[in-house]
């Protein structure tokens, strides 16, 4: 069984309709890379996949480990083990981020039957996946996000990833204004954590980030449907050519 | 016989203010007789000169520019009574869980009267004295304090700082008030745990009034934290008229916390004046959570060269309640600074009021003045009114100001929720986060770790109705689709 199965996806903000029919299978184990064009929608199926309500499914099915994922809250989803990197990860000041991931670890673990962990339990996991990212342990009790560089932030998303071990990760533009230190230092933490009961989503708009996670396979997102879908040799395509016709052919972006 | 006469005109001119038989003039007369052999002169005076301004004034009205936002006729029309002493008898028991885990000392009052069998006054730290104020005044006349009493300073200050003219509950107070807490840090003393005083409102069927009267002295070079606590037991409405003077000598370091815990039907007007010597330091904080109308008034005087004053301030309203802060802070000397920060969680058809006025007198150059009120209103009902009022008579200065008025953000609850956390607590712990900005300005552990408890229990109490009111409103739903198909 597939861990994550599109089908016909379409979905709308605010009446515009942005996905126009997706069709994708994600198998445990498997890297996909999705790329396109600036308002393709590349942001707007990560953010479906994660459940935000702001977006509106008019059509379509998704099963996430046999799951109705379209019936999920948030919450639900990240228990079942969808996880969204996001691209522009959100500062909330008051809340230390340590304290912030070891009451989201101890939800899942609730939700999967298993025993909470302390915070004596939970610092040593935390440390080991910090270093894993090369993370400032000062990082740790400040409030999440806030005041982080941008490569912080980045970081502490995929040092989230890290920590809760979500079976779906989908990381939308986190090599976006990174620069070369910091994105190895990300790809570093999901290349450790890619194992034959993973899958990972990872959106991009550029081939870089694809030099160090290596995909299994690419594919190209124009207005709101897959146009086409390769190997990692099909980014290299694009990086060479550009999206070309695609592109042309996009009609209005909308901001994704 | 003189006063006997007065009385008589005040009663005439009360009637009309109120409408009602007059219970303030009532208790004035009660009290007058009370304490005719015991006050010294001068406090009559005192209380003469305050029961004259309020006969005068009566209640403000919202015509009033210090009361534009809030309405006291309900507590204008309610015949609040004086209650004498130890007509309601509460139990050590029901005193338990209000106690400060960790506190120095506790002064217990309930209905306006010191409780000595209910209060804990043991091993007092060294360098601190402590009594009820009411005792210190019969001790001062009698020529005969006991240990710890220290009544000769009292005159120096009472009522020295509090102007009966300024307003009318402290005319009100001054008039009226039977008891309270004498506090005096003696020079250089440390006095590491807070001292606790606890005002018990407990009606037992009838709506009370209490006006409590603090004094409190830090000499010197001292050290010390205070908690004014107000509580209710049972549901009556009670009128809590508190004033405390805080005079911080030079270079002392006080805290002051005001705790309003009360029911929800309570009036409560708690007037904090502080008196600030050159370099003392002095922290206001309040934590309003209960109470139903609810008037905060901080009028800290910086009255000495590099004195410092922080205010800090939250307060979490619902139902209908009406939490009013009415700040002013004055710089009477150069090179002092005061912070004011208020942050305001309002929910259901509450009301919040945030008056920051700062006055910069003449000579004090090299004032830095800054305020900040932050507010959350959690439902389209609830209201925030939010007015800085700057007056700067000095050149050299710096003062801001800034309010914000918002929701809870939706971007950082589906960031929480997208890492598995539920709703209701992600909401929590975003209401809690931004309350406890106000918590991380509190350095005294145990008065922190005590606030703390209480303003998340009160968070869980909001998240709770939110949620109750939301099932029942899909209940009522639920059964109008039952009826419709019916």
């Amino acid at each position: 069984m597939a861990l994550l199965e599109i089908e016909d996806l379409h979905a709308s903000v605010g009446g515009h309709e942005i996905l126009k029919g997706v069709n994708l299978t994600l198998n445990a184990g498997e890297v996909h890379s999705i790329m396109g064009p600036n308002g393709s929608g590349k942001s707007t199926l990560a953010a479906v996949l994660a459940r935000r309500e702001t977006y509106e499914v008019t059509r379509g099915r998704v099963l996430f480990d046999g799951k109705d994922l379209l019936e999920m809250k948030p919450e639900e989803a990240a228990c079942e083990g969808v996880f969204l990197a996001f691209q522009y990860p959100v500062e909330i000041p008051g809340i230390g981020n340590a304290y912030f991931l070891r009451s989201a670890l101890n939800a899942i673990r609730k939700h999967r039957g298993q025993e909470e962990l302390d915070a004596m339990d939970f610092l040593p996991l935390y440390k080991e996946r910090m270093k894993l990212l090369e993370m400032d342990d000062k990082l740790m009790n400040r409030s999440v996000n806030e005041g982080f560089s941008g490569g912080e932030k980045k970081r502490n998303e995929i040092l989230q990833m890290a920590v809760l071990e979500p079976k779906l990760s989908i990381l939308d533009e986190t090599d976006s204004g990174l620069d070369i230190d910091a994105l190895r230092i990300v790809a570093q933490g999901v290349n450790a954590m890619r194992s034959p009961e993973r899958a990972f989503l990872v959106i991009t708009h550029y081939q870089r980030l694809l030099n160090y996670i290596t995909p299994d396979f690419v594919h190209v997102l124009v207005d709101g449907k897959i146009a086409r879908s390769g190997g990692p040799e099909l980014a290299l395509e694009l990086e060479e050519k550009g999206y070309g016709r695609a592109e042309v052919d996009a009609p209005e972006a909308l901001p994704a | 016989m003189r006063t006997a006469a007065r009385e008589t005109g005040s009663e005439k001119a009360m009637a009309t203010v109120t409408g009602r038989p007059n219970k303030y003039l009532e208790a004035y007369g009660e009290l007058i007789a009370l304490r005719q052999e015991r006050d010294p002169v001068w406090l009559r005076q005192l209380r003469e000169n305050g029961w004259t301004r309020f006969h005068a004034k009566g209640f403000p009205t919202t015509h009033d520019e210090d009361w534009r936002f809030t309405n006291l006729a309900a507590l204008a029309k309610t015949p609040f009574q004086r209650v004498t002493k130890g007509s309601v008898a509460v139990s050590a028991q029901e005193i338990e869980k209000f106690r400060v885990p960790g506190a120095a000392c506790q002064l217990v009052f309930v209905n306006g009267h010191f409780a000595p069998e209910l209060s804990e006054l043991g091993n007092l730290p060294k360098g601190l004295e402590i009594c009820s104020l009411e005792r210190a005044i019969d001790c001062g006349m009698i020529g005969a304090a006991p240990e710890g009493c220290a009544p000769e300073g009292i005159e120096q200050h009472l009522g020295r700082y509090a102007d009966v003219r300024r307003d009318v509950f402290t005319a009100l107070n001054t008039a009226l008030w039977e008891d309270g807490g004498y506090l005096r840090i003696r020079r250089g003393a440390v006095i590491e745990q807070p001292i606790h005083l606890l005002y018990v409102s407990a009606g037992a069927g009838a709506e009370i009034m209490t006006h409590p009267r603090t004094l409190i002295v830090a000499e010197p070079t001292s050290h010390a934290a205070v908690i004014e606590d107000y509580v209710s037991i049972g549901s009556e409405a009670a009128f809590s008229n508190a004033v405390t003077e805080l005079v911080a000598g030079q270079d002392a370091v006080v805290s002051h916390f005001l705790v309003e815990r009360e029911n929800l039907a309570a009036f409560n007007v708690s007037t904090l004046r502080l008196e600030q010597a050159r370099g003392a330091n002095v922290a206001s904080h309040s934590i309003l959570l209960g109470g139903g109308l609810v008037r905060n008034n901080v009028h800290p005087v910086l009255g000495g060269e590099g004195a410092e004053c922080l205010i800090n301030g939250l307060f979490v309203g619902a139902g209908r309640q009406h939490l009013d802060n009415y700040m002013l802070v004055e710089h009477a000397q150069p090179q002092c600074s005061s912070r004011q920060f208020y942050n305001g969680i309002l929910d259901g058809h509450a009301r919040g009021v945030f008056h920051g006025r700062i006055i910069v007198h003449k000579d004090a150059q090299k004032t830095d003045a800054k305020q900040t009120n932050r507010n959350l209103l959690l439902s389209d009902d609830a209201r925030i009114d939010t007015k800085p009022q700057l007056e700067i008579h000095a050149d050299d200065v710096k003062c801001t100001h800034g309010a914000t008025i918002g929701q809870i953000e939706e971007e950082q609850l589906f960031y929480l929720r997208s890492r598995g956390i539920d709703e209701v607590s992600a909401r929590n712990t975003l209401l809690y986060a931004f309350a406890a900005e106000c918590l991380d300005r509190m350095h005294e552990p145990a008065a922190r770790e005590f606030a703390e408890g209480l303003i998340r229990e009160r968070l869980n109490e909001l998240t709770r109705n939110r949620q109750a009111a939301a099932s029942a409103a899909a209940a009522e739903e639920e059964a109008q689709n039952w009826e419709e198909v019916g």
